[in-house]
């Protein structure tokens, strides 16, 4: 029945989830390496793109810029706030730079470099971080950028994109190229499935439903997207159609498909690796308080830090599972009626 | 190559005009009632040899490619570049009045994206050094023939950033920036000396690959000297260590802490102008 449902999605997709095997061997990638394949496409296209890197260009896979361009590839070493005001300074003289190095580093250490330096003068640069979440799930809490998606969305003019699997990963990499002005794009140490056929309508600042549903609607973004997909399959066998929007972009957010999915669903759940304070939910939460609210719960890290393990039992642990999110979207169904 | 013509044919015609943009910084900080006048004195004649001799730039023309960058990363010293900006033609002579003012082109410190000229934004310390390095960079990579000129603070350089891009600059051998360090001696809240000592700042940049030059920052002829040098210094990344008084040029401001953020009222800018005048040979009411 939910087959049907499904859009965007590879055809084996619907199966694997009916399976639970989504994570499977084969099927799946760090988004990092979608991201350093596709910026070698991109550096053909473009002679005015550079890649900055800082020490981390083999856990990042941008050493094959370097490689492949070694005149526009630097490697500036364990500084990340002088790549960051660099990358700035090399955007106001007319290139394209792409700082390549994990959240945790660009958005703490370098964080008033990007607030200053980048976002404040409208500086053309691109970050793109992986480790994003808990997705470096054994490093552990210093490595975990659970705050990214928080920090960047605070940046007033940064676009910030946390794709899903590869085919958006790459596809957020040209939007962010083609796009004026700073872009952050959040991704994954750990590998993530392959979700999307070459149909899926990539746009940054548009959600996408990627599953049909009217009794409730998931919106999650990144590695959460899998989740949610999980999520939605289950309810289904519960009786619950469930919508499921990936919503890679956090900002600008997709107001009005928002909007449309509470009106039309009645209930909301979001579902983050990230901590709840100014995330997804809170961009969610905030739209439907001023003009529409209905029942909600925010799936997402709350007030604490992770700890090292397999990442699959870490989305478990800290309540970002698929059962801990079908179990938000049974608590607001209950509650559709209360209004 | 593309040069403008020196607007200023000697070296007391450049004391002229930095004495003139010393009394054109002290009004607009007292107009604003606000600002940082010690290290804007401070970097005054740093800054006329810059915008008046040796920076190959074009107020005609303030996108041209190839123009000369300067970055004032203290930028707190920002009406020191307003002022030579005004002079220099960027931008217009009513601006004296609009400094911190709602809606004015001039900032409480620098905006690139508000202030004609202004080629960095900076405000926060410690970031300018970095973005210079990233548009001298930006310069071989685009086949572009410029120099970028990036002035620090003395206090600036406790900033951990400073020294990230003090490493990062001669290791990728870039010969077409020269750092200009205003040693004026004074930070926030004291002396350096009193709060974070800093030295021995030229063996710390000697050690970290710099050409190192030091001169007296307020030598006109030994700053034109140095700076016009720098461009020669391949291939190294250059930086002139200019020993400077803050406040310089206004004897109450002189070497006193109080001066590195606070307005004279109408009295002390009188005796301000007076003083920066009567060192010049100029008449105050000339300097208009």
């Amino acid at each position: 029945m939910s087959t049907s449902r499904y859009r965007y999605l590879r055809p084996e997709v619907p199966e694997l989830l009916r399976a639970g095997t989504l994570f499977r061997d084969g099927e799946k990638r760090s988004t990092r390496f979608s991201y350093a394949d596709e910026m070698l496409v991109l550096g053909e296209q473009l002679d005015n793109v550079v890649m900055l890197n800082a020490d981390v260009s083999k856990g990042m896979g941008t050493f094959t810029f370097g490689q492949r361009f070694p005149e526009r590839e630097f490697n500036l070493g364990i500084a990340e706030q002088n790549t960051i005001a660099a990358a700035a300074g090399m955007a106001h003289a007319g290139l394209i730079p792409f700082v390549s190095t994990y959240a945790i580093f660009a958005t703490l250490r370098g964080l008033d470099m990007i607030r200053n330096s980048v976002c404040y003068t409208h500086a053309n640069v691109k970050i793109a971080c992986s480790h994003a979440g808990i997705t470096p799930a054994e490093d552990g809490a210093t490595h975990q950028g659970q705050e990214d998606l928080t920090l960047m969305r605070a940046m007033p003019g940064m676009t910030v994109i946390a794709p899903a699997d590869e085919l958006t990963t790459r596809r957020a990499v040209q939007a962010a190229a083609e796009w004026q002005g700073p872009v952050y794009i959040s991704m994954t140490k750990e590998p993530v499935p392959f979700l999307y056929d070459e149909s899926y309508p990539f746009a940054i600042g548009r959600a996408v439903t990627i599953r049909e549903g009217d009794d409730a609607t998931i919106i999650a973004n990144r590695d959460m997207v899998a989740q949610a997909l999980l999520a939605a399959e289950s309810a289904a066998a519960e009786g619950l159609d469930v919508r499921v929007i990936d919503c890679h972009t956090l900002k600008p957010l997709d107001e009005e498909a928002i909007l449309v999915a509470a009106r039309e669903t009645g209930a909301i759940v979001t579902a983050e690796d990230n901590i709840l304070v100014g995330g997804l939910g809170s961009a969610v939460a905030e739209l439907l308080i001023e003009h529409g609210p209905v029942p909600m719960r925010r799936i997402g890290i709350d007030e604490t830090f992770a700890q090292s393990g397999p990442y699959l039992d870490l989305l478990e642990r800290y309540g970002l599972s698929a059962g801990h999110i079908v179990q938000a979207v049974r608590e607001v169904v209950a509650r559709k009626g209360d209004a | 190559m593309h040069t403008s013509p020196p607007v200023a044919a000697d070296i007391r015609e450049l004391e002229t005009i930095a004495a003139q943009i010393r009394c054109d910084l002290v009004r607009m900080i007292h107009i604003a009632r606000m600002g940082h006048p010690g290290g804007s004195l401070s970097a005054a004649d740093l800054v006329t040899a810059l915008y008046f001799q040796v920076m190959r730039i074009d107020p005609a023309r303030p996108d041209w490619p190839e123009r000369d960058r300067f970055i004032l990363s203290k930028g707190h010293a920002c009406p020191v570049w307003y002022a030579a900006l005004i002079r220099r033609g960027y931008l217009g002579r009513e601006c004296l009045d609009t400094l911190r003012c709602l809606d004015s082109l001039l900032q409480g410190h620098p905006d690139m994206v508000k202030t004609p000229g202004v080629e960095m934004t900076a405000g926060s310390l410690g970031h300018g050094l970095s973005a210079g390095l990233g548009m001298a960079l930006a310069a071989r990579v685009r086949g572009l023939n410029y120099r970028v000129w990036v002035m620090i603070g003395d206090g600036e350089t406790q900033e951990g950033s400073i020294w990230e891009a003090a490493m990062a600059a001669p290791n990728l051998r870039l010969d077409n920036l020269t750092v200009i360090l205003d040693r004026n001696r004074i930070q926030n809240d004291d002396l350096i000396d009193n709060i974070m000592p800093i030295e021995p700042l030229a063996a710390k940049w000697k050690s970290f690959g710099w050409h190192v030059m030091e001169i007296d920052g307020h030598e006109m002829a030994q700053v034109v000297d140095a700076l016009e040098a720098s461009r020669e210094a391949e291939p190294q990344p250059v930086i002139i260590i200019a020993n400077t008084v803050k406040g310089k040029g206004v004897s109450f401001m002189e070497d006193n802490p109080f001066w590195h953020g606070n307005a004279p009222d109408a009295d002390q800018t009188a005796q301000a102008l007076q003083e920066i005048c009567a060192a010049a040979g100029l008449e105050v009411a000339d300097v208009d």
